[in-house]
């Protein structure tokens, strides 16, 4: 019902001049504007109306002859509790619609097309599974759902983009993601909205969002190098991985063919499932974390892998999973 | 309330002023009073090296690429207008200033219970200012106010520890002025003023006093953990060396939201007792809003996660804080419809202090609701590190606690100095703030809609007309802070003589000399009626009668 009642006000909202709004770029944009707008409504309202009690008061009970003595104030019990009640409701309300929407926006589709981001100071990275890499810009398909894979080479930073309503602040260490699904070409601005150095406001780019075929093209002019899976298996020989991860099980370490995803018992009891953050953890301090039935002779790979190779060597980790379900 | 025959003063020339003179006489005093008066000469120049790195900043973005400074200095004002606003001014400004003064006038007695404790938060006031204005000059900080780490333990190459290390001392300052307080409150009171009884101002300061001494040494063991990292590479948050970069926003945030409620209380503290005053009336549900303070003070405690809703933190987390965050609303809420009902037929009188007052309550009344756009989830993933913070936290802390400082200012001048200032250059100021205010952070919350992050040096060009608006609009402000300065420094000598109570205005601190004496009281009072008893008090004089002129009851 709110919602519906938002619609005209959005509608009045893009008049030329000065915007209210940033352009509506992907799905969950409309909804977070009606939501935006209402509450804008809800504070319009409530000032208004103190303001104008206020001042109505101020006029009407100016200190003027006759009005010198006012009487006693005296307690009026309903008139505290209606008060208390009616914005309690509204919050209430508030709070229902903006924590379902905030649900709805957070999960990714399963079926997400996947892209890869480092933050450095003051640069953003970004990789296509596929191998094109780019720097500060980032080309997107239309009516693809689309989820950022987020990490930072040193402090953190935040990935915001606008025109799609989202932003996740991106930490050292670990991984965060966001997701967004185009609704129209063009290109946006995506910026630092997490405060990260002297060139912080220098941490800027532009998404272009461009049809499937369009994209296609790209794709297949900027795919010159190699597959971020490509890259994963040469660093996977290069740092000598190969040696003790052996397909079969014979090596010093577990076999790695279809691990991700899969619960991994520790030495400590912990059973953890193999996500992004614990192969991470696996190569920068496989210390941290020994597994139950393997001796703990991994050397740590701290400082001698960017978080970029790190990231393909996960890709390459995941492509053996699929492999083997594959040949399955 | 009326007190049972308090004598008149022996000579009324002597008074805390006068009654010795030289440095020695102010630099070690145990008079809360003169300690009032240190705080305030010491924040007043904090306040202006504040503003004066945000008349920097405004200059800087009237172009998209930024006009006068560096982005390196350009991070470094904003640091700075950071630190020095909010640890040495803002928290400071009403408990330590206004708090210190009434405090014990307030409940009728000679001094707080620690004299010698208040003169020692005083000094540890301007040793943590020393550090802080030692990093300035020593070529500046760039953390931002809120140190986050890895940057400031790892990465930021600029005075940290000097600067974190002056928030770190002034921290001592404000606990020991709140274990100050909240012994004076219990212990001190006159006969007759039961809790009760207490003027709402006291109750705020209670409630702020509880959170500076629970809140407190929180923020003050994170520094030392930053400090830690950065000397000597105990890896606590930075991951590098094994720590998590979170754990510092938990520990930081435990502390800062309720920091928050310690600058905003104490404003809705002198809200109370000039609303009251000047339109002669009980406040409205007294009892209500003297437990919305002590529930704002609880609740304050359990919000901090609203500020990292993107940080990655469990999306139930969020669930959980967002819905603390909206139960925090409701007190301050509660509050607004009190100030108003209490208007309701009054005998209203427009001087500085009412007009103060009233602007307070329409900005925090914005301030409040904007919060609510933050405490969502869905639009807070939008709005937060933009602009829209930015404006939104100017209204409650200059909307509110500024506009509260100066009601309060000039409220209790006549009491402080026993002068009056100009009323018309009062009346002109406050309306020009108000201007300058709006102007000033309004455009900021269109900017953060359409996405302009903060602490951005340069900015894109479609960003341009509403700092420009901004910008204008500093600089009204700037202007109109100034003319406070120089009229009130000017009442000091030529003022008109004020008399013990100039707005026969009810409270034990009117009931004494202006200025009082050193020992507040000739005697000890006796309470005996409620607080704010203004139908057995005469009415609020005139205008003209207040500038000298014509019949006190016209």
């Amino acid at each position: 019902m709110l919602k519906v009642l938002t619609l005209p006000i959005l509608a009045a909202l893009d008049w030329p001049g000065i915007p209210l709004r940033p352009e509506p770029g992907s799905t969950i944009a409309e909804g977070v504007d009606k939501l935006h707008f209402f509450l804008t409504g809800i504070t319009f309202i409530f000032t208004v109306t103190i303001f104008s009690t206020i001042l109505y008061f101020a006029i009407k009970y100016r200190r003027r002859e006759g009005n010198l003595k006012p009487a006693a104030t005296k307690t009026i019990m309903w008139l505290e509790i209606t008060w208390t009640v009616i914005p309690s409701a509204i919050c209430a309300l508030i709070f229902v619609w903006s924590s379902s929407l905030y649900f709805e926006n957070s999960r990714a589709p399963n079926a997400s097309m996947e892209i890869f981001v480092v933050g450095k100071q003051w640069m953003w990275h970004l990789q296509h599974p596929e191998g094109p890499r780019e720097i500060n810009e980032l080309h997107v398909p239309l009516g693809v759902p689309v989820k950022l894979t987020m990490t930072s080479e040193d402090v953190i930073h935040d990935f915001y983009v606008p025109a799609f309503r989202i932003k996740k602040d991106v930490l050292p260490g670990r991984y965060t993601s966001i997701w967004f699904q185009a609704t129209q070409t063009g290109k946006f601005h995506f910026f630092c909205a997490q405060y990260c150095g002297m060139e912080h406001a220098g941490m800027i780019g532009w998404v272009y969002v461009m049809t499937p075929g369009d994209y296609e093209v790209w794709l297949a002019g900027g795919a010159k190098g190699e597959s971020m899976t490509q890259a994963g298996a040469r660093l996977f020989t290069q740092y000598g991985c190969d040696t003790c991860h052996k397909p079969d099980e014979t090596g010093k370490g577990p076999s790695l063919d279809g691990i991700f995803g899969k619960p991994q018992k520790l030495k400590d009891g912990r059973t953890l499932n193999v996500d992004e953050t614990f192969i991470r953890q696996a190569i920068t301090n496989p210390n941290s974390m020994p597994l139950e039935n393997y001796a703990p002779v991994m050397p740590t790979f701290q400082g001698q892998l960017n978080e970029e190779q790190i990231l393909d060597l996960m890709a390459y980790v995941k492509s053996l999973g699929a492999l083997e379900r594959k040949a399955k | 309330m009326s007190t049972a025959a308090v004598a008149p003063p022996r000579d009324s020339r002597v008074n805390y002023l006068n009654a010795n003179y030289g440095f020695r006489s102010w630099l070690l005093t145990t008079d809360h009073k003169r300690i009032a008066l240190l705080y305030l000469m010491s924040i007043t120049v904090m306040f202006f090296i504040g503003g004066a790195a945000a008349t920097l900043m405004r200059l800087h973005l009237i172009t998209p690429g930024g006009t006068l400074v560096q982005p390196a200095t350009y991070n470094k004002l904003f640091t700075v207008h950071g630190i020095v606003m909010v640890f040495f001014f803002m928290i400071p400004s009403i408990p330590a200033v206004l708090g210190n003064f009434l405090v014990p006038l307030m409940i009728g007695a000679k001094d707080l219970a620690f004299p010698k404790i208040n003169l020692l938060s005083w000094y540890i006031y301007i040793v943590g200012a020393g550090f802080t204005l030692y990093a300035i000059l020593a070529g500046g900080v760039d953390t931002g106010w809120t140190f986050y780490t890895p940057y400031s333990s790892t990465y930021a190459n600029t005075q940290v520890i000097a600067a974190a290390l002056g928030v770190f001392i002034t921290g001592f300052s404000s606990i020991l002025t709140g274990l100050n307080f909240i012994v004076t409150i219990h212990k001190m009171r006159a006969p007759g003023l039961t809790w009760f009884r207490m003027p709402l101002f006291l109750w705020a300061m209670y409630a702020t006093s509880v959170i500076m001494v629970l809140g407190t040494p929180v923020i003050a063991i994170t520094i030392v953990l930053v400090a830690f990292e950065r000397l000597l590479h105990v890896g606590i948050f930075d991951p590098k060396l094994g720590g998590d970069p979170i754990l510092f926003q938990h520990l930081f945030w435990f502390y800062s939201h309720p920091a928050v409620y310690i600058m905003v209380l104490p404003g809705m503290g002198v809200v109370s007792e000039v609303i009251a005053a000047f339109s002669r009336k009980r406040i409205f549900g007294y009892s209500m809003v003297a437990f919305s303070s002590l529930a704002i003070a609880v609740i304050s405690f359990l919000v901090w996660g609203h500020h990292m809703f993107v940080t990655g933190q469990s999306i139930y987390a969020g669930l959980i804080f967002s819905v603390l965050s909206f139960l925090v609303a409701i007190p301050s809420a509660i509050k607004v419809f009190n100030w108003t009902a209490t208007l309701y037929k009054g005998s209203i009188s427009y001087q500085a202090p009412m007009l103060y007052a009233l602007g307070f309550i329409g900005l925090f009344t914005m301030g409040g609701l904007t919060g609510l756009f933050l405490a969502s989830l869905a639009t807070d993933v939008h709005l937060n590190g933009t602009y829209f913070i930015v404006a939104h936290f100017h209204y409650i802390m200059v909307g509110g606690t500024v506009m509260a400082y100066m009601a309060g200012i000039h409220f209790w001048w006549p009491k402080i100095t026993g002068r009056l200032y100009p009323d018309g250059w009062a009346r002109f100021a406050a309306l020009l703030i108000f201007v300058g205010f709006n102007l000033t952070f309004f455009p900021q919350f269109m900017l953060g809609y359409l996405g302009m992050p903060r602490r951005y040096a340069t900015y894109p060009a479609e960003f341009q007309v509403l700092n420009v608006m901004s910008s204008a609009g500093a600089s009204i402000l700037g202007i109109a802070y100034l003319i406070p300065l120089v009229y009130l420094i000017w009442s000091m000598r030529y003022g008109k003589i004020a008399g013990p109570n100039p707005w026969n205005a009810t409270g034990l601190e009117w009931k004494t000399a202006s200025p009082p004496i050193t020992e507040n009281f000739e005697e000890t009072p006796v309470v005996t009626e409620e607080a704010y008893d203004y139908v057995h008090m005469p009415p609020m004089p005139s205008s003209a009668a207040l500038a000298g002129e014509g019949d006190a009851n016209v």
